[in-house]
């Protein structure tokens, strides 16, 4: 049985009042709060054990190496990854992204060749691939979303049918909670002969992801969002596609041998980590990812499904209330955009923080799809993770109604 | 639970009538002045559209926008108390609200040539909303400064 406050009493900072009341944090798609062991790896490396790694003999260095290399494979198996060679460390999913487009795109994409996005994508999926497509002459072309807030998949053939290279796609939206069929898009792809990369920032905090089972070619992940802390990440990649990388970043590190004149690489993964890496934080990721491993990924999805039923269930007595994303709980993930009446994103979460409850509003880094595609200048978001209770929901929903109130006729406002 | 009072110190009454009631709404046809400010990190939008006189003073104020209340109501603010005013007048006017947003403390006669705007001054104990307040104000810095390159 899932004993949600057993796990809250391992988060120090749920404690905490915020402007007199207790906090309610709700923006979890943002970035998650830290459990004590976490919080306890990073003072433990820095007390105990600081060294550089991968080089010196001494005892600190040896230390640091040794728990460096222990996360790497702790992140591998939570992904089931074939090895821990196939993680490489970086600081967040944008950058894990950028290192794709620079490490493979770059080094594969001609003219005329094609990229496939969506049109539900966080920027970090989509920026660095308008970047991709002019700089190699290749076309980037989008999965369009469906009324549904699902990914619409009629065109996928068309779009996968002529020099598609490689498939870039969310596994969980950040805005809408959609979760996308990443398996049959990854086989389709297969097909066509194009690579794959899923952009697992929303996922892999919140369900059991398999990079085997997808069979994808890269994974892009924040350790911040799934109780690490902030500056390391983890991108994925397959063997194959590691074959068919080239540097990222050069200099120190990276490296097999250097001569005034030239250098060659060392094998991945260090060949994609230049320079001192961040390895108290790649630690204490692998301490998050000791703690998810005890909760159990299954349990952690859950919660999750069972509080967003509960969340958009108490919504619905909100007349006002307008909520963007799948009605199908099994593909979605806990998270709940919404609008509420003429009261503008920015003043709810503004009110809302009066009362303590903590939410995202705005575009969410996904300006396209809100403004294009849900055609509103913003929403607010509340998101859930594994510590969120159902008295945390009515929380929020009884903030809600003491908003509107107290923006009274503001929804009388008809801007244009 | 409850709002807490901190709340009314930003969402003071006469902000939130501006923002219920914009004044000024409406772009003009042929404006001597116009800009578009847009604050990328929130999506906040004005749009302000100005007429002068021969002496640079200015004469009809229209303005159209979207955004949170603050980006609005601030923008509303602005529109109804820039008419009459010269164009070096409105640009002392804009440097006076922008020391405010940045904590400078008002002489009383500053503060009676506010007159409401000066309820904007609670915006600054809310860091985040400070550039909300500003939109249409840098917006008006624009126009300015576009009409005096001509």
């Amino acid at each position: 049985m899932y004993d949600v406050e057993r796990v809250r009493a391992d988060f120090p900072i749920l404690s905490r009042e915020v402007n007199g009341v207790p906090l309610v944090y709700l923006d979890n798609a943002a970035t998650s709060q830290k459990p004590a062991p976490v919080i306890a790896a990073l003072v433990d490396y820095y007390e105990r054990h600081n060294a550089n790694v991968h080089r010196g003999a001494h005892a600190l260095a040896v230390e640091a190496t040794t728990a460096y290399e222990e996360a790497r494979a702790k992140v591998a198996a939570f992904i089931n990854a074939p090895s821990p060679e196939n993680v490489i460390f970086v600081r967040n999913t944008t950058e894990a992204i950028n290192l794709v487009a620079g490490a493979w795109a770059a080094e594969r994409l001609r003219p005329g060749d094609r990229i496939v996005s969506t049109e539900i994508e966080h920027h970090s999926n989509l920026v660095p691939w308008q970047h991709a497509a002019r700089t190699s002459g290749a076309e980037l072309r989008l999965l369009a979303m469906a009324d549904d807030y699902t990914l619409d998949l009629s065109d996928l053939d068309a779009l996968l049918s002529a020099n598609a290279r490689l498939v870039a796609l969310t596994h969980s939206s950040n805005v809408l909670g959609t979760i996308t069929p990443v398996k049959a898009i990854t086989d389709a792809a297969r097909r066509a002969g194009a690579r794959v990369l899923v952009d697992g920032a929303q996922s892999v905090p919140h369900l059991p992801v398999d990079v085997q089972d997808i069979g994808c070619d890269f994974l892009a992940f924040s350790g911040h969002k799934m109780l690490g802390p902030m500056g390391v990440g983890a991108l994925y990649v397959s063997p194959d596609a590691m074959e068919e990388m080239g540097p990222f970043l050069r200099g120190g590190e990276m490296v097999l041998e250097v001569t005034y004149a030239d250098a060659s690489w060392a094998p991945p993964p260090m060949k994609f980590e230049a320079g001192t890496p961040n390895v108290a934080d790649a630690i204490a990721l692998g301490a998050a990812v000791d703690y998810l491993g005890a909760l159990g990924m299954a349990n952690v999805r859950e919660h999750e499904i069972a509080l967003t039923a509960y969340a958009l269930e108490r919504f619905r007595e909100l007349e006002e209330a307008e909520t963007y994303g799948p009605a199908d709980l099994s593909i979605r993930g806990g998270v709940v955009s919404f609008s509420l009446g003429g009261v503008h994103p920015h003043d709810i979460s503004q009110a809302l923080d009066s009362c303590g409850v903590a939410i995202r509003a705005g575009h969410h880094c996904a300006m396209p799809l809100v403004r294009s595609r849900l055609n509103v200048p913003a929403t607010a978001r509340a998101s859930f993770y594994l510590y969120n209770t159902e008295a945390e929901v009515d929380a929020l929903v009884s903030a809600l109604k003491r908003t509107l109130e107290y923006f009274g006729d503001a929804d009388v406002r008809k801007p244009r | 639970m409850q709002m807490s009072e901190s709340l009314d110190d930003l969402y003071r009454d006469v902000i939130l009538d501006h923002y219920r009631r914009p004044r000024n709404q409406g772009l003009l046809p042929n404006p001597d002045l116009k800009s578009e400010g847009f604050n990328p990190f929130c999506g906040d939008q004005v749009v302000l559209t100005m007429t002068l006189d021969g002496a640079e003073r200015i004469g009809e104020v229209g303005f159209e926008g979207e955004g949170c209340s603050i980006s609005q109501a601030s923008a509303s603010m602005l529109a109804a108390h820039l008419g009459g005013r010269t164009l070096d007048e409105a640009d002392a006017l804009v440097r006076v609200f922008k020391g405010v947003m940045q904590g400078e403390e008002l002489a009383p006669e500053q503060e009676e040539a506010l007159g409401e705007i000066a309820a904007l001054q609670g915006v600054r104990e809310f860091p985040i909303r400070v550039k909300c307040a500003l939109l249409g104000w840098t917006t008006l810095q624009d126009a300015i400064a576009d009409y005096r390159k001509r």
